[in-house]
């Protein structure tokens, strides 16, 4: 396998703070690596360093074979970045958009146009082509500005929050074209508050306070940090206290308009379960078994609610 | 007596232009409901939010807040309102002590009845640590939280909240729901748009807009027992074949990983072909319980194929 970020006791300060604690990871070549973390965990002051606009306070990281501290410039063209808040000009076209970006990318003319009627099939956006971006929906200019974080042909795509705000079908579009992306060879680290999408990638990290806590498949990450049995109980009148006081049961939350309670996997019975329920006035009472989600993952390492900020 | 009716949209048309944003859409926010805005990027969400707050008129029908239209509305109806837009223009330079006061002081809020408000914002938000930090170093999930304050300044009757939590973390983002059901249950009416079906189904009534229409609107128990498609969940060796069949297939609705496993909801009447097909290919086919997200898909694609056919 060959890496193509190194990250070493990565550290990076503002002042008296620490966005980034010695942080230490490797990505390969075609992954698709989810980082996540609260607000201000210091995810973005990663991707930041990663793509040569920081310079790391100490440690070292090489990307796409450049040292970022060494030679910003070579990281830079060697990755494409979208940032949260992707800038695009409203008053241009779609084409126009990709031609400005192909030409501060140094692209020649001709090569430019050409490659960005490529990407704009690439990402679905052909019929939009024509388009003022102020008139595109968010889940197309979303597209659109991945096709120009794409447009040089990097390596390596850091993706930022890329679907934040939008509509369900668009971010199963995005993510398409994101596992494609990947399969053709181009290593994606992506950010998302959404932990639905972040099981679509090969491996997590998560941070915690600037500090990676936790990295592994998200599978593997279920294993570690969910342990136990887990169900959903649905019903109404159901008493979140009551359930809490059943033997065996570690935690329990509401989960849409159901519970989420997990526990040790022989002394948490079913029955139990139910007649404490029964007990508190909850009826038509359902229990079955769920598989974690890496919302689970997520609040078990990143912890409850009030504890950061 | 039935709880009041304190915003409604009647029958409401809308256009910019040549482009009509709402059709002939009806809504209503009663006292201690929840109720959920949902649909597609450009479906008329923002639209007919604003339309409710009365900050633009309509072109055909009418908005009531508290039974009386917005054209007639006495001067203070939009007191009894909290609105909070997606990008909520705090002063980033200002803490947030001086935010909340700003806020008062727009309201003529008496300093006695501030503080105690501010006591108590401070608190449920959990803010009362940050009280002196300038809101530019916030985190994202605090930002939200502290909107959320400064538009509950005035005791509204009623809080009306486009997108509240894009970008926000998981851990804020439900402490930011249980916030919002802490104010139904002490009877104000809330009304909030998502992306994120999770969050539907976490409201006491969910309307689904779609081209400017109401698709259906209802609780969401209600609505999910209506649902009348089927839902795959498949695990296979090898992930990439079975994708590419979901992917191609007009019996496919939709079709995401969950995990391991792929989820996809098949068009009734075609379970057994698309059954057949994915044996073929070595998958293991189980049927699972819809969730809100299934609906949605499902309601957006059969109203898109009626109006193709």
């Amino acid at each position: 396998m060959s890496a193509v970020i190194e990250v070493r006791d990565l550290t990076r300060r503002f002042g008296d703070f620490v966005a980034v604690k010695s942080v230490s990871f490797q990505v390969e070549r075609g992954e698709v690596f989810g980082y996540l973390g609260a607000n201000g965990a210091g995810k973005s002051t990663t991707i930041r360093v990663l793509c040569g606009l920081l310079s790391p306070s100490s440690g070292s990281a090489i990307v796409a074979g450049h040292d970022v501290a060494k030679a910003p410039e070579s990281v830079r063209l060697a990755v494409g970045y979208m940032s949260q808040r992707f800038s695009l000009y409203p008053d241009l076209t779609a084409l126009e958009n990709l031609d400005f970006f192909g030409g501060a990318y140094r692209i020649p003319r001709k090569e430019r146009l050409r490659r960005a009627e490529e990407l704009l099939a690439a990402v679905g956006l052909e019929h939009g082509r024509d388009a003022l971006v102020s008139s595109l929906p968010g889940g197309m200019r979303q597209r659109l500005a991945l096709a120009g974080a794409l447009l040089h042909k990097p390596a390596i795509v850091f993706l930022d929050e890329p679907t934040a705000g939008v509509d369900p079908s668009a971010r199963r579009r995005f993510w398409r074209i994101i596992r494609g992306l990947a399969e053709e060879g181009t290593t994606v680290f992506v950010t998302t508050h959404y932990m639905d999408e972040a099981e679509y990638c090969g491996r997590v990290g998560l941070m915690v306070d600037g500090k990676l806590v936790a990295l592994d498949t998200p599978s593997g990450l279920k294993r570690e940090f969910v342990p136990g049995r887990l169900v959903l109980v649905r019903g109404s009148l159901l008493v979140l206290d009551a359930i809490r006081a059943v033997p065996g049961v570690w935690e329990a939350h509401a989960f849409g308009s159901g519970l989420h309670v997990r526990g040790d996997p022989t002394a948490m019975t079913d029955d139990l379960m139910r007649a404490a329920l029964q007990g508190s006035g909850a009826i038509d009472v359902s229990i079955d078994p769920q598989v974690p989600t890496l919302e689970d993952v997520f609040l078990a390492v990143a912890g409850q609610p009030g504890s950061g900020g | 007596m039935n709880p009041a009716v304190l915003l409604e949209a009647r029958n409401v048309r809308r256009a910019f232009g040549s482009v009509v944003a709402l059709h002939d859409v009806s809504l209503r926010m009663h006292a201690g409901e929840l109720v959920g805005l949902v649909g597609p990027d450009g479906a008329g969400k923002t639209t007919l939010i604003r339309a409710l707050v009365g900050l633009i008129n309509v072109h055909g029908g009418d908005t009531l807040v508290d039974g009386v239209s917005w054209s007639k509305a006495p001067r203070d109806a939009r007191e009894r309102l909290g609105y909070m837009p997606q990008h909520y223009g705090l002063y980033t330079d200002l803490s947030v002590d001086e935010n909340l006061r700003f806020f008062a002081n727009l309201f003529d809020l008496p300093r006695e009845v501030f503080q105690e408000r501010r006591a108590h914002l401070l608190g449920i938000t959990r803010l009362e640590h940050a009280a002196d930090r300038p809101v530019g170093a916030l985190s994202g999930g605090m930002y939200k939280k502290l909107a959320i304050a400064c538009a509950l300044l005035h005791r509204p009757d009623a809080l009306v909240l486009d997108e509240p939590t894009n970008g926000v973390d998981p851990v804020s983002r439900r402490e930011l729901w249980s916030l919002l059901h802490e104010f139904v249950g002490e009877g104000m009416g809330v009304l909030v748009s998502t992306p994120y079906m999770d969050e539907a189904a976490r409201c006491n009534r969910i309307a689904l807009l779609h081209q400017g229409n109401v698709l259906v609107d209802g609780p969401p128990q209600a609505l999910l027992a209506g649902f009348h498609h089927t839902v795959f969940q498949i695990a296979a060796a090898d992930r990439r074949p079975i994708d590419a069949l979901l992917e191609a297939s007009s019996d496919v609705i939709a079709s995401t990983p969950a995990g391991e496993r792929l989820r996809a909801v098949v068009r009734r009447g075609r379970e057994e072909s698309v059954r057949r097909a994915l044996e073929a290919l070595g998958a293991t086919v189980e049927t699972a319980l819809p969730d809100f997200e299934d609906l949605y898909l499902s309601l957006v694609a059969d109203s898109d194929a009626g109006k193709t056919a």
